[in-house]
């Protein structure tokens, strides 16, 4: 809780606003009596508007549509998200680890006697798409480099990566990632994200009040909220991205062509690779094409970049990084980052909480330069 | 033998599925009004939201619709057992469970997507129920 106190503070300081501005508070329901009634005790904040979305990493996309929905509806003026966890120094196993269930349900009782991690099931999403596609291992690794890329030019990736004794804090190549072990076929270890600790803040505001801000905004244009779960004869190789983001890139009236930054949530290289054609950056099965050649880096003249903070794949990944999504496309969309793109005027954030593989959320948010 | 992790009850949703798997039964649902296939289980169609719900036997044939092979894991009961498979199997009477292929010599060459298997009721070390794991055939 401590870390989403200093967070909102600096975002507010970055933004010229005052701690009594605050009349909205969304938070993720995580961390030490979190949630819409203890967080808001421990702050201070006596908002109009509480809402404690849960749905996993994609919370605050998903936050972010309902701050921005609020704030339409006159419900509040200033709202915060944030977010704060210390998964690496609590030494919390969340991909190989088990879910243990303290009383059985419905999902714990048909799934939890076969030791499936939370990667074996990304990897199995991986398998299928693997098998549909042909797609190659080499295209997957190809987003770990692009990723790693970025993430060498941000100090603050490196420093994570440091902090958890990374062998090799340097640029890597195909060769590297597929040279790495295999956690989970066939996921190997240089296409997992980290886990890290972490934490951040974002301010969103009414239109009137973004006016007088100390630093230029960026404006909200679209947003799109799913789920998917496993269904009898379902494609789990389409995520709830494919419904997300038409919804999303018809509000904002921008077509996935136009965008210059794509934030995807990559918990591993599978999830950008199926969100990437959920969002229809390319036809699916295709995203190979697409990341090909470092094609996605951010000093590379083809209009959609990937990912300029590091990702979760080597910058921050302490559990829940749809925040950071956002926090990078603005960067991006200011001009901030440290791999930053010339001229960046769109940026899409999307998030994927839960298991990719099974019951899982998309949020996406487009954002647009001032 | 293995030792895997038993259901656990009260939990009225899945409680049939397991009568059934002691009996040595793959049982699943179907909608007697919109005849869905309904898996997994749970107390009304989710396709019309019914609850007048039939409960059938499964021939225990399918296919491997994916799977992976864990190779590190820290989940009690599965640390100590080497590289093991969790999969989706397609059931032939169209409904897709989670579960595990066993019997590969070396599951991480020797099972394929597509691959034909049949369930069978493996014993545990402890609880009173076998769990459910499917096999090539």
């Amino acid at each position: 809780m401590e870390m989403k106190a200093q967070s909102i503070k600096a975002a507010l300081d970055d933004a010229g606003l005052k701690w009594s501005d605050v009349d909205g508070l969304y938070d993720a329901q995580d961390g030490e009596g979190g949630g819409g009634l203890g967080l808001a005790a421990y702050l201070g904040f006596k908002p109009s508007v509480i809402d404690t979305t849960q749905v996993g990493g994609s919370s605050y996309e998903f936050q972010t549509a309902h701050a921005w929905r609020d704030i339409t509806a006159g419900k509040c003026k200033v709202a915060v998200l944030s977010y704060g966890s210390t998964a690496a120094s609590n030494r919390v196993a969340i991909g190989t680890g088990g879910r243990a269930a303290p009383i059985p349900t419905w999902a714990s009782n048909m799934e939890g006697s076969y030791g499936g991690t939370l990667i074996s099931n990304y990897a199995m999403v991986k398998n299928r798409h693997l098998h549909m596609y042909g797609s190659t291992m080499e295209q997957f690794a190809q987003i770990s480099v692009t990723t790693r890329k970025h993430a060498m030019r941000n100090p603050e990736a490196v420093k994570a990566m440091t902090d958890l004794q990374f062998v090799g804090i340097n640029e890597i190549t195909v060769a590297d990632v597929l040279d790495s072990r295999i956690i989970a076929d066939p996921l190997h270890l240089l296409e997992c994200c980290m886990v890290s600790d972490g934490g951040g803040a974002l301010v969103i505001v009414s239109a009137d009040v973004a006016r007088d801000t100390k630093k230029k905004p960026v404006w909200i244009i679209g947003s799109g909220e799913a789920t998917k779960y496993r269904e009898n004869g379902g494609d789990i190789t389409v995520s709830a991205g494919a419904q997300s983001g038409p919804i999303a890139f018809a509000e904002a009236d921008v077509k996935p062509s136009e965008i210059d930054i794509a934030m995807i949530y990559d918990s591993f290289t599978i999830t950008v690779a199926t969100c990437l054609e959920d969002l229809g950056f390319a036809p699916k099965g295709q995203f190979g094409d697409l990341v090909k050649d470092g094609q996605l880096n951010f000093d590379n003249p083809y209009k959609l970049t990937l990912n300029t903070d590091g990702g979760g794949l080597s910058s921050n990944h302490p559990g829940m990084r749809g925040l950071f999504l956002l926090l990078e496309s603005v960067r991006q969309l200011r001009g901030e980052s440290t791999s930053q793109v010339d001229g960046a005027k769109l940026a899409v954030a999307h998030g994927n909480g839960g298991l990719l593989g099974g019951t899982h959320t998309g949020g996406t948010v487009i954002l647009a330069k001032d | 033998m293995p030792n895997r992790p038993q259901p656990a009850f009260p939990e009225p949703n899945t409680q049939e599925y397991w009568e059934g798997v002691k009996a040595g039964e793959l049982r699943y649902q179907t909608c007697n009004d919109c005849s869905n296939v309904v898996f997994t289980p749970r107390r009304h169609c989710d396709r019309c939201g019914g609850t007048n719900l039939a409960t059938k036997v499964s021939k225990g044939e399918g296919e491997v619709y994916t799977y992976s092979v864990v190779r590190q894991s820290g989940m009690p009961g599965f640390r100590e057992m080497g590289a093991y498979t969790v999969a989706y199997v397609d059931l032939d009477e169209g409904f897709r469970v989670l579960t595990s292929v066993v019997g590969a010599a070396d599951p991480t060459k020797d099972i394929k997507i597509g691959d034909r298997v049949k369930v069978e009721f493996e014993k545990q070390d402890s609880g009173d129920y076998p769990i459910p794991v499917f096999r090539q055939v």
